[in-house]
């Protein structure tokens, strides 16, 4: 028996059934008497629905049913929600409007859900798709968040006069203006945090099926959190109560805060299979996924950054437009806000810090929690400031940094979060030493020979992880707690299943939870496993994003595990024939203080079920404890990624040559996992700052909606990556983990865009920074040099 | 309905298809071979990836009466014996691998550089690797993980390291 200790890097448990073809995705599961569904989606980005004609579809071969949301409201079945209350500054709630899982009389995106059409097979289903007559009255579209507000602009819904949805505010305007005005220097940037598409590779699928015997209905869909999206299910567009509903995420092909959201289309797959009677299977196609999945950022931002005379930082501002898009999804509220502003202190003892933000419709897909939510928006606020106004005062951006930093704790910013710990300039200085910093010079004069322009950039990055302390949140505006559930069933062989309600999908739950399991209980990580994504199975869980599962769910687990132990003990004892303060618990066995007596772990799991050896009145048979655990605080991950790129001067290409990430993640389980975290999290962020662009024409078209014209990143675009780690422990789990999932989509779009700036000797460099974007920086400066000659 | 009969992982099979069902359909929905996944409808992702007469083909842009005759090589074909494959191995060994959708594309294009190409750098891996995309791994332990499987596969150096 080994025990596979907490730190050790074992090669996952779930990948032999990825690598052999044998994962159980959504898609891969088919149900007696299935039918298929295809929705029939807007052309238009804003258009009233005067008619719909379903005569010559309905007659169409292997028709099941079609629905539109005539349907819907005739059953009563209630609108997508918004789980979080933001209050505008004058303390008026979120103005939302509907949104219906079906259009009622209006549609506000190109791809919006028109009708579903529930055929025998999903080319019939298609095919009388094509024959359903819509008449649209088409309005004009706004699709700009800068221009959403503008007078006389389409409005969106009508519940929100300007588009406007809140006008939020946090930190203390006055104090920050007083440091604005006693500044030494401003640095200004005008900032757009480009939108992106998610893009998990797995599209979103659903497949809902009735059991009429029992009036109770199955829900499989590609979730990141299925209790909660029961939840939203049963309380809120009321399907069915929640008894009566199942929830199960399978296999999820990635998520990236993509599927956290509850969207029309499983709501409509659930509410049909019992409608039609028949199981009613939805598999995204890929441009349905990119019209309709939510988006991410899409920030516009007016930032400045005050400085005194010594260098240091006295005060930050922002003023930002959040685009939500059409609807309100369903965390989309707290993203430009909570888990934006609250990190603008960034890693810097900032003492003023205050920042607006509006919150606007326009008709484009909705806009949600894309990995990092907010924190990757915020760090590229401060990090594009901080490195900018270095540059501008005739500072080293590295030295600049250090005199701000942070270094004592716990720090209370001006923008809500109480930082427990972290060792900035430790990370930071040893990023520099594995990325030679100090060598830079000599290799920018080297490229310069072979007309590259190579530049090095810094981010030095903090995000809000391990979300969060449910009164916290609750005091914030959301509107559920963010604890997690463990329960650890031991059976009578010593063998051990640990439900979860965290979910994975890619992050190799069944692997580091039974790590965890194993060095706590002294048994192999093969005599674990871990349950998750059914709520039939586990009773409740709020599932896995912003880095939650290990801070959180690891630490439900812990505690669980805690009780396991003790009651553990209490049959050791009987069975030891001692007393229970003399039970002692190492390495999966349990011994006598100062005897040689001594019982294993699977022994004492057997004598819980005999339940021989200890009378029943005091002790009750079995061995399975539960735990829900609520967090006492966010954790702060934090670090330093440096990219050094290199620019052809030709042709605009850049190519990233070098990147080097330190992180402290506090305590970290698995490294193996970890650094694959850190890396994929880089090249979602290198693929904001250089590939990824959503391009939606005026009138509302989306024109990348499909992989020959959204720039994913692929191999040969990415270099390898150096990663190193410092750690802290956290303070405020009893793990001391802190959570890794999105540092690397946090830090990297600012690494790149610094390292950019630094090549071109420009600020004004856009994401994404296409080789045509930079090729036009540069033909623009050849054209001022010669002039100037 | 065509009658397209083929050799799938060493099976033959036959079946009545829709003249337009694509040979991924064929796989998942006839032969209920799940292990070949769709990530796209452009031909781009590669999650669909198996060889066809040993040649790696995008299963999601040939139509099945295309390769009647023909033998086909999916995912779960090709562990023999009970015995990973080199790269089947090499990809679990370098954690290669995240939410594993893109995992059987990958493994059957990376089998597919190495019988055309033989040890690779990683430059090559990069380039050959332009049509199979992966939004998890950042492709950083993709690359180790086709090194090593390339190694295995050529010079049956073993994969597995001696400690974990």
């Amino acid at each position: 028996m080994t025990v596979t200790a907490i730190g050790a890097a074992v090669r996952r448990k779930e990948d032999h059934r990825f690598i052999t073809g044998k994962g159980q995705y959504t898609d891969d599961i088919n149900r007696p008497g299935q039918t298929h569904a295809y929705f029939l989606r807007s052309p238009h980005a804003h258009a009233n629905l005067k008619k719909i004609d379903l005569s010559k579809a309905k007659a169409m071969p292997g028709v099941v049913a079609i629905y539109t949301g005539d349907d819907v409201a005739a059953d009563k079945i209630g609108g997508l929600i918004c789980g979080w209350m933001i209050h505008s500054k004058d303390g008026t709630p979120m103005r939302a409007g509907p949104h219906p899982i079906l259009a009622q009389g209006k549609v506000r995106y190109v791809g919006d859900h028109v009708a579903v059409v529930i055929a025998e097979t999903l080319s019939q289903a298609k095919d009388a798709a094509e024959a359903i007559v819509v008449d649209y009255d088409v309005l004009p579209a706004v699709v700009e968040a800068g221009k959403a507000q503008a007078k006389g602009a389409p409005q969106v819904h009508t519940e929100a006069p300007a588009n406007t949805v809140y006008d939020w505010h946090i930190g203390d305007k006055a104090a920050t203006e007083a440091a604005f005005k006693a500044a030494k220097h401003v640095t200004k940037l005008d900032i757009v945090n480009n939108r992106l598409v998610p893009n998990a590779m797995e599209p979103r699928a659903a497949i809902g099926e009735y059991d009429a015997g029992n009036d109770a209905l199955t829900l499989h869909t590609t979730s990141q959190n299925p209790h909660v999206a029961r939840l939203v299910l049963s309380a809120f567009i009321g399907i069915a109560p929640e008894h009566k509903l199942r929830v199960i995420a399978p296999d999820v092909g990635g998520g990236f805060g993509s599927k956290i959201f509850i969207y029309a289309e499983e709501t409509v797959c659930v509410w049909a299979a019992r409608k039609c009677g028949r199981p009613v299977k939805w598999t995204a196609d890929r441009t349905e996924e990119f019209l309709c999945v939510a988006h991410g950022r899409d920030h516009v931002t007016r930032a400045e950054l005050a400085i005194d005379a010594d260098g240091k930082i006295t005060g930050l501002r922002a003023k930002t437009i959040a685009n939500m898009g059409a609807y309100l999804s369903t965390f989309a509220s707290s993203v430009p806000t909570y888990l934006y502003a609250t990190l603008l202190s960034g890693q810097y003892a900032i003492p003023n810090i205050y920042c607006e933000v509006d919150a606007v419709y326009t008709n484009t897909a909705p806009v949600d929690a894309y990995r990092g939510a907010g924190r990757p928006e915020a760090t590229f606020v401060v990090e594009r400031l901080v490195e900018t106004a270095a540059r501008e005062i005739g500072m080293d951006p590295a030295a600049f940094r250090r005199r701000n930093f942070i270094t004592k704790f716990p720090h209370q910013t001006p923008v809500i979060m109480t930082y427990d710990c972290g060792d900035y300039k430790a990370s930071l200085t040893k990023a520099m030493e594995m990325a030679d910093v100090k060598g830079f010079g000599k290799r920018r004069r080297e490229a310069a020979r072979r007309g590259k322009l190579r530049g090095l950039g810094y981010s030095t990055y903090i995000e809000a992880c391990g979300i969060a302390p449910s009164q916290a949140v609750g005091s914030l505006g959301a509107g559920v707690g963010l604890w997690e559930s463990a329960e650890v069933r031991v059976n009578p062989v010593g063998t051990v299943e640990i439900l979860t309600g965290s979910h994975s999908h890619g992050q190799g739950h069944e692997t580091t939870f039974a790590q965890l399991v194993s060095s706590r209980l002294g048994i192999s990580i093969d005599n674990v496993s871990i349950v998750h994504g059914d709520t039939d199975k586990v009773q409740f869980g709020m599932g896995t994003y912003g880095s939650r599962s290990g801070a959180v769910g690891m630490s439900a687990i812990s505690k669980a595990l805690d009780k396991i132990e003790a009651k553990a003990k209490k049959v050791a004892a009987h069975v030891l024939e001692a007393a229970e303060a003399d039970i002692d618990f190492k390495d999966g066995k349990f011994t006598v203080k100062g005897t040689d007596k001594a019982v294993d772990f699977g022994t004492v799991a057997l004598n819980a079920y005999i339940a021989h050896k200890f009378n029943p009145q005091e002790l009750e048979p079995g061995l399975k404890e539960g735990s829900f655990y609520d967090p006492t605080n966010f954790t702060f991950p934090a670090g330093c990624h440096i990219c050094e790129i290199e620019v052809d001067q030709e042709t605009g290409v850049a190519r990233i040559v070098k990147w080097t990430a330190v992180d402290d993640f506090g305590n970290v389980i698995n490294p193996m996992i970890v650094e694959g975290q850190v890396h994929g999290g880089i090249a979602q962020g290198v693929g904001q700052a250089l590939l990824e662009g959503t391009v939606y024409t005026a009138d509302g078209q989306l024109v990348t909606a499909s992989y020959m014209d959204y720039a994913m990143p692929r191999a040969h675009d990415l270099p390898s990556f150096e990663v190193g780690m410092t750690v802290t422990p956290c303070p405020s789990n009893p793990l001391g983990i802190k959570g890794c999932g999105e540092a690397g989509a946090i830090a990297a779009p600012a690494a790149v865009i610094n390292a950019l700036t630094d090549a071109l000797g420009t600020e004004d460099v856009p994401m994404p920074a296409t080789p045509l974007a930079l090729w036009s920086i540069i033909a623009k400066q050849s054209k001022a040099a010669i002039a100037a000659e | 309905m065509p009658t397209v009969t083929l050799t799938v992982n060493g099976r033959s099979v036959t079946a009545d298809v829709d003249s337009r069902t694509l040979l991924v359909q064929m796989l998942r929905e006839t032969l209920h071979l799940t292990g070949t996944h769709v990530g796209c409808d452009t031909s781009q992702c590669g999650a669909c990836v198996v060889h066809v007469d040993g040649k790696a083909v995008k299963s999601c842009t040939t139509l099945a009466v295309q390769c009647d005759g023909a033998s086909v090589v999916t995912i779960e074909g090709l562990a023999q014996d009970g015995k990973l494959h080199p790269m089947q191995e090499a990809f679990r060994e370098h954690h290669g691998l995240q939410c594993g959708f893109c995992t059987p594309g990958m493994i059957m294009s990376a089998v597919d550089i190495v019988n055309r190409k033989g040890i690779v750098d990683e430059a090559t891996i990069r380039e050959e690797l332009e049509g199979n995309i992966c939004r998890c791994t950042g492709y950083h332990n993709i690359v180790r993980a086709v090194e090593a499987g390339a190694k295995a596969m050529v010079s049956g150096t073993p994969v597995r390291q001696a400690a974990e």
